[in-house]
Order: C-alpha cells, then structure tokens, then sequence
C-alpha cells in the first residue's frame, strides 16, 4: 500500500509538470490582459521543434532551445495579432492551435516519413533523471527513504526547473517592477498608458515569457518523458493548463497545487483502470480524465469561491479618441 | 510681462479625420493660480488637455513650459515636464492598494521593496503639507470615489507635478465631496502649484478659478478674470448665445393624485435598511423634486417604483389601483405597461445599450408594444420612422438613427432615452439625474420638455442631486436624508435652508407639523 502511494506521488509529479509550465505560461500572458487559449498549439508546435532537432543534433539542450524558440515564435504571432493588430484573442489563439496541429504533422512527415512522427531519439538527445545524493543509500529508511529517492530523486532537471518557476514567478509578480506593471496592464492599461508606460511593449513582454515557459512544456514531452514527438502528442493538456489556470484563480502557488491535483487525477486513473472498486465497481478511465473540467465548471459556477479574472483580459487596449 | 507662465500654447491645431477639434488656439496660464477652461461637452477641452499630457500630438502649433519650448511625446514626457492629470475616469487599478497605485509607474527600481518604503514616507509628507488623507494599504475598489480621486491627486503630486489638470473632476462627486476637492485645491494653489480645471459647470468656475477660459467648437473664445465675470456672460460665451439658467415656467396647477406611495422600506443585498418608511405622492401636473446628497436613498426609491428592485414594504397606488409592494412581482415592464415611464439615473448602464443604433435604443423596453412589433419580429419600418421623428422633435444630433448610441454626445445621448419615455406618453414620468454629463444648450431643452409635460397635466417624480436643477424645476422638494424623507418645502425654496435638511440637520418645522404628507 505504501509503496502504492509511493509510486502515485511520484506519477503526479511527472504528470503535472508539463500542466504546471503551461499553466504559469497562461499566468503571465493573462495577467497581462491577453487570454492565451494557444497554449496547447503552442505546446505541441514546441514538442515538434525540440523533437526533430535532439534527433538530429542529439542534443537535448539544442532540442530545448528549438522547441522554446518555436513556441516563442508562436507567441510573437499571437502578440502580433491581438496586441498589435488589436484583433480577437480567442480566434488568434485557435488559429495557433490549428495551425501547430497541422504543421507538426505536415512537417514531420515531409522530413522524417514516419508518419508525422519523429524518429526515436538517440542518446543525448533526451534529458536524463537527475538523481539526488544518497538516493540509494538511504532508500531503506522506512517512509522518508522511498518518498526521498523515489518522489524527490529521481527526476528530469525540467521537472526541478517547473517546480522551481512557482515562486519565481510568485516573486516576479508580487516584488518587481515588473510584476506590479505586468499585473496592472491586466487590470487597467489605461492607467498604465497614463503613467507613461508602454502597454504594448509590457504585453509583448509576457506573450514572450509565456513562450518560454510552453516551450518548456512541449520539450518536456518530447525529449524528457517522451523519446521523440508524437502527431498531436499535448493531447489538451493545454486546455487542462487553461483549466487550472482559472481554477487557481490566476495565482502562481495555487496554480501549483491545481497542477498537482488535476496530475494526480490523471495518475489515479491510469491506476485504477480495470481495478474494482469495493461497493462502486470499475470506475472507467474517461471519469478521471473529465474530472479537472467538470471541477473548473463547478469553480465557474460559484460553487468554491468565485474566480475573476484579471479586468482587461481579453480586450485590445485602444487609446479613446476623446 | 513680468512672470514667466507656467504653460503657454500657441496656435494649437488638432483634427480628427474631418473633426476641426482644436482651432488655433492659444492659452496662457499663470503659475500659482487656479485656471478653469469651460465649454460644452465637444467642444474640445479634453482633447487639448490630452495633448498637454501627450496622449494626443497636435498637428501644430507651439508649447511653451516655462518659456521653453517643448515637444510632448508621450505621457512620459508630459510627467517629466512636471504636468499631472487627473482624468475624468479614474486611471486606478481597482485590486491594486493606494501605494501600488501611486508607485506605478516611478518605482524607482526593479525590486518594488525600495520604490514601496519611499513611497509610505512621500505620502506621508503629501498628506500633511496638503492636508490629503489617505490610507496608503486600502485597496482602490474599497475606496468611496472622493478619495479615490485624492489618489489620483497624489499620484500626481508624487511624481512632482507643476501643474495639475483635472478634467471634470466633480462629476462622479456628491456636493460635500466636491466642495472637499475644491478646499484641496485652494491648499495646491497655495503651495505654488498650477491648477487647470476643465469643466462645463459654471458654479465650480464661478467657486474657485482664478482665470477662466471659454472654449466653443474647438475655439478658443475669451478669457476672462474671474472676478470680473459673471455666470451669465459664460454662459453666453459657451452657447454662442444667451441662455436661461432659469426655467420659465408658470406656476403649477395640480390635479388629483396619479401615484402615491406609503410606508415604502427598501433593504439592499447587504441588508441594509436604505429607503425606510418613506410616504409621498406626486399629482398630475406636477414635478415633485428629491433633493438630497446621493448615496441617501434616491437611487433606491427610483429603482424600486420603476420595477427594477425589490421593496421590503410598501404601498403604491396608481391608476386607482393599490399595489402591495412587498410582495408584488411586479417587473420594469410591467409598470411601464401601468402608465409609468422611467428615465434611469445611469443612462450607459440603464437608458441605453452604447453599442445599439439609436433607433434600436429609441424603443427599448418597449419593443413589446404592437406598434412596434409583428408577432415575433420587429417592425422595423414602424420603429425608424418613430426614431426619425423622435429625432426630428427632440433635435437630436446627428440625424441619424443607424449610428451606434455610442457616437452620440452625452446630451444627445440623454435626450434619446427622455423621448423614448416622453413620447409613450406616460401617466407618471420618474426622472433621475435628467442632465448628468450633459451641455447647457441640452439642458435647458430637457428642462423644456419636462416642464412642457407637467403642463400637460402629467405627473412627474425627479431625482437630481444638483440642487440648482431641483429649484429650478420643481413644484414642491422633498429632502431625502438616511433614506428618510426629512422635509418638504415650496417651489421657491431658500438654498441654504434645502443644504442644511440635506446634511441632515433636523428640520425644525417638520417636528412641528409632526410630519410631511
């Protein structure tokens, strides 16, 4: 049983990491006042990026940087479209995930022939398990050994880096100059514009930083959990980001923990698949996978607090004529 | 000369496509006096402030800051140059504190640690050298709108502007917080700062400005020494032409009763009793005023009689028939259905839909109504032409019922909803803050129209917090103080006397009679 729960923490972990990168991702671009729904086209077109160049460069640092670059790419499109241009963010962001689920696929197969996927990686192009010291050493200490080498060890370094972007981001948001603009051009660009700061200039800045981090996301199911990419391989975990997002109500430590449960979630019904349960019976597999949606819409609808976004998200910001 | 102004704009032209905003215009403002620039709405002051602040270019022309001559490129360069604007709407980020909100924008340094301590010190020095009390953690949306617009005011001295610029400032305060901001000003006037007030009320000219510009259609037209001036001569130099600050009207001959209302309790979400026990009746051909200092009552007593909310308790009779409105179910429709027409205080967020063509606007709430409909589709050759001679009839501008109501003016604006609920030709008309936001020449023609209903023999309840509008128009005032009715006087009552029952001094003659009908 221990070693059940064990091997479940552990799971989640691995599952919410790439939720957690595209969620803060969402997290900067949204409080900026821009409503990123490419969060998902942006995770695959980087998954497809980081994929297709570990394999060729055998690098899996190259391959992150290919894949960040894509999904910023992405951004800049994103930002062109509906900060620039002052166009609908909703249907630029569609048209970014249409966009990256068919260019991945076109591309992959045109270069690589194996049906849009990409080939096996070889070795150097994926990230390896960091495994912390002592990990075997102590792994017979009853209770702490296992949950330190198993769920703490044992990892790849994007994991650490997701983890680690929680209070980064926090300390960003809430301490720098940065953060108290990026916060307030969500809220009121206009009072941003009259205190003489750029309101295109701060929201291309987290458009940017949202790249990054889905850049992050997408290579960490191709070159770290996965060995190569796979046609449309983000599978809405994009959207599940989006779901989380709202449902810790755009703060970057609840956000963390949302991942956590909406990984464990999935976890837990990969677990429980085929295994019945005493007085319910075989809970199928699609409960759980809905589970994070359903909770979102629960949240919507004013059943567990009330979620508001930030005031300016989703608007263009144009100067009044008078 | 032997002072160098604070500002000086020379020529200033600005267009917006074929709109002439800003003609050649020239203006010199003295350093260290309160400067009001008044003029009807259009006709152009915030489109030069705006360029002052360098939100707007202008196309040319020269500015002089301190005899220097300056070009303004962004707001940035505005603040540097030691100008400060506080807009008409507030600039504030609502979920931000007071300190966030002063800090935006000059924090000083990457890390907020720093720019946020300095900040709690400067603040404090402003609020004693200019009396600004504010507390620097509250969050702006807990803040009543006075002081929010203290925040705006501080931003500005905090990034130590010269000269400050208000446009509008008082017209989202109450009378007590307008007379506040003025003693604000005197203190900022006094301290050497610069004060431009951009405003189409003649009183706040008239009560604190030490020079006054006049601006009509994008022109510039006449400055004037305060003190020697007169609300009349400004009036005429805003219109063009002389304009009656007073309503002719003849004195009311009221009929019987058309709506009387007794014991009405309202309480609001919070639970709080915000009408309490209030009895009136209003007769046809007659305009009852409620004065009174908003937030006490008025807004609640409007929306409950017009249908929008709901009363604890209550009485209304109308048309001869008596509803229990503590648990009537009784919507806005329905009542307009009894005879009952409504001009909402808040034409943006009740009268109108900004983003609908005026001739949809021009039926709204009434799109019900057989004349305007056929079965389940709108007849809209029945509503244009409605809409055509509404605006035919209430001169609205421009003549078209295709734009968007949001293209309208204020006045214009306001005028679409009054001939919506004039035009039904109502029993009882209920009025709220008919020319908020809105331009003399359209004042004085909605004051027209309602007088002209009354003498149609038309009963009609108005709710405005500008006391001057109550006087001129009503027949009798009642005072509304803590959602009580506190006092009741004639059609020529004494100002003072009217301020004093709204600031809730006991009225002496009402303990006597033991009572207002």
């Amino acid at each position: 049983m221990f070693e059940t729960i064990i091997l479940m923490m552990d799971a989640t972990i691995r599952v919410s990491t790439p939720l957690l990168l595209a969620c803060l991702a969402g997290l900067y671009s949204e409080r900026s006042g821009v409503v990123d729904i490419g969060l998902e086209g942006k995770m695959l077109g980087a998954a497809f990026g980081a994929g297709a160049v570990a394999y060729i460069t055998a690098n899996a640092w190259l391959g992150l940087l290919a894949g960040i670059s894509v999904s910023v790419l992405l951004s800049l499109l994103h930002g062109f479209a509906s900060i620039s241009n002052r166009g609908n963010q909703i249907v630029s962001g569609v048209a970014i995930n249409f966009l990256a689920a068919g260019l991945t696929a076109l591309l992959g197969q045109t270069w690589f022939r194996q049906g849009g996927r990409t080939p096996s990686l070889p070795d150097g192009g994926r990230f390896t398990e960091i495994v912390w010291p002592f990990a075997e050493q102590v792994r017979n200490i009853p209770f702490i050994g296992p949950f330190y080498a198993e769920v703490l060890s044992g990892h790849k370094i994007l994991v650490y880096v997701a983890f680690l972007a929680v209070p980064l981001t926090w300390w960003i948001l809430f301490r720098t100059r940065f953060g108290l603009r990026l916060r307030a051009v969500g809220e009121n660009p206009a009072a941003v514009d009259t205190a003489g700061i750029s309101v295109v200039w701060m929201r291309y800045r987290a458009v940017i930083a949202c790249g990054i981090l889905c850049g992050v996301a997408g290579s960490y199911l191709s070159i770290a959990v996965g060995s190569g990419f796979g046609v449309n391989m983000t599978a809405g975990q994009g959207f599940m980001a989006l779901a989380a997002l709202i449902f810790a109500k755009w703060k970057p430590v609840s956000a963390m923990f949302t991942c956590l449960l909406f990984g464990f979630l999935d976890a837990a019904g990969t677990r429980l698949q085929g295994v019945e349960i005493w007085l319910i019976g075989e809970v199928p597999l699609q409960v759980f996978q809905a589970l994070p949606y359903v909770l979102t819409v629960v949240l919507l609808a004013g059943f567990i607090g009330k979620a508001i976004p930030p005031k300016a998200a989703g608007i263009p910001y144009l100067k009044e004529r008078s | 000369m032997s002072e160098i102004p604070a500002i000086e704009l020379r020529k200033i032209n600005k267009s917006f496509g074929p709109v002439h905003a800003n003609k050649d215009i020239d203006l010199v403002v003295k350093k260290g006096s309160i400067h009001g620039i008044i003029g009807e709405n259009g006709a152009g002051k915030s489109t030069l402030m705006s360029i002052l602040y360098g939100f707007y270019h202008a196309d040319d022309g020269d500015i002089i800051i301190k005899g220097k001559k300056v070009t303004i490129a962004d707001s940035k360069a505005a603040i540097g140059m030691g100008i400060g604007m506080v807009h008409q709407h507030f600039m504030l980020v609502d979920n931000f504190s007071v300190l966030e909100n002063v800090v935006l924008g000059a924090e000083d340094s990457a890390l907020l640690a720093g720019g946020l301590s300095r900040a709690r010190t400067e603040l404090k020095r402003l609020e004693e050298e200019y009396e600004l009390r504010v507390d620097p953690e509250a969050l702006i949306q807990d803040l009543p709108v006075g002081l929010q617009q203290r925040v705006e005011i501080l931003k500005a001295l905090y990034r130590s502007a010269e000269v400050l610029i208000l446009d509008e400032p008082t017209g989202v305060l109450t009378p007590a917080e307008a007379d506040h901001l003025f003693k604000i000003l005197d203190v900022l006037k006094n301290q050497g700062k610069t004060v431009l007030l951009i405003t189409h009320k003649l009183r706040e000219i008239m009560a604190v400005t030490d020079t006054v510009s006049v601006m009509r259609r994008g022109e510039m037209v006449a400055t004037r020494e305060t003190g020697n001036t007169s609300m009349e001569e400004l009036a005429e130099l805003m219109v063009g032409r002389s304009v009656l600050l007073r309503v002719d009207k003849e004195p009311a001959q009221p009929e019987a009763p058309v709506m009387e209302v007794e014991n009405l309790t309202v309480t609001d979400s919070r639970g709080v009793q915000v009408v309490k026990d209030v009895s009136l009746s209003v007769r046809a051909g007659e305009i009852v005023g409620i004065a009174g200092v908003s937030g006490n009552g008025q807004s609640e007593l409007l929306e409950t009689l017009s249908g929008i909310r709901r009363a604890t308790s209550g009485t209304l009779k109308i048309q001869g028939e008596s509803i229990d409105l503590g648990s009537s179910t009784l919507d806005a429709a329905d009542m307009r259905r009894k005879n009952m027409g409504h001009v909402p205080e808040d034409r943006h967020r009740m009268g109108l839909i900004n983003s609908f063509t005026e001739y949809e606007n021009s039926i709204l709430g009434y799109h019900r109504d057989p004349a305007y409909s056929r079965g389940l589709l709108m007849d809209l050759g029945a509503i244009k032409k409605n809409a055509v001679a509404e605006i035919e009839k209430y001169d609205i501008r421009p003549p078209n019922p295709m734009l968007k109501t949001a293209n309208f003016s204020g006045g214009n604006q306001q005028k679409i909803v009054l001939a919506r609920e004039i035009e039904r030709d109502p029993e009882v008309l209920l009025i709220g803050q008919p020319t908020r936001g809105v331009d003399i020449g359209a004042i004085e023609f909605i004051h027209r129209r309602i007088v002209e209903l009354r003498d149609a023999g038309k009963g009609i309840l108005l709710v405005s917090v500008e006391l001057d509008e109550i006087r001129a128009l009503s027949d009798r005032v009642l005072v509304m103080f803590d959602g009580k009715i506190v006092g009741e006087r004639g059609s020529n009552a004494d100002e003072g006397e009217l301020g004093l029952l709204m600031a809730g001094v006991e009225d002496n003659r009402m303990t006597a009679e033991g009572g207002v009908q």
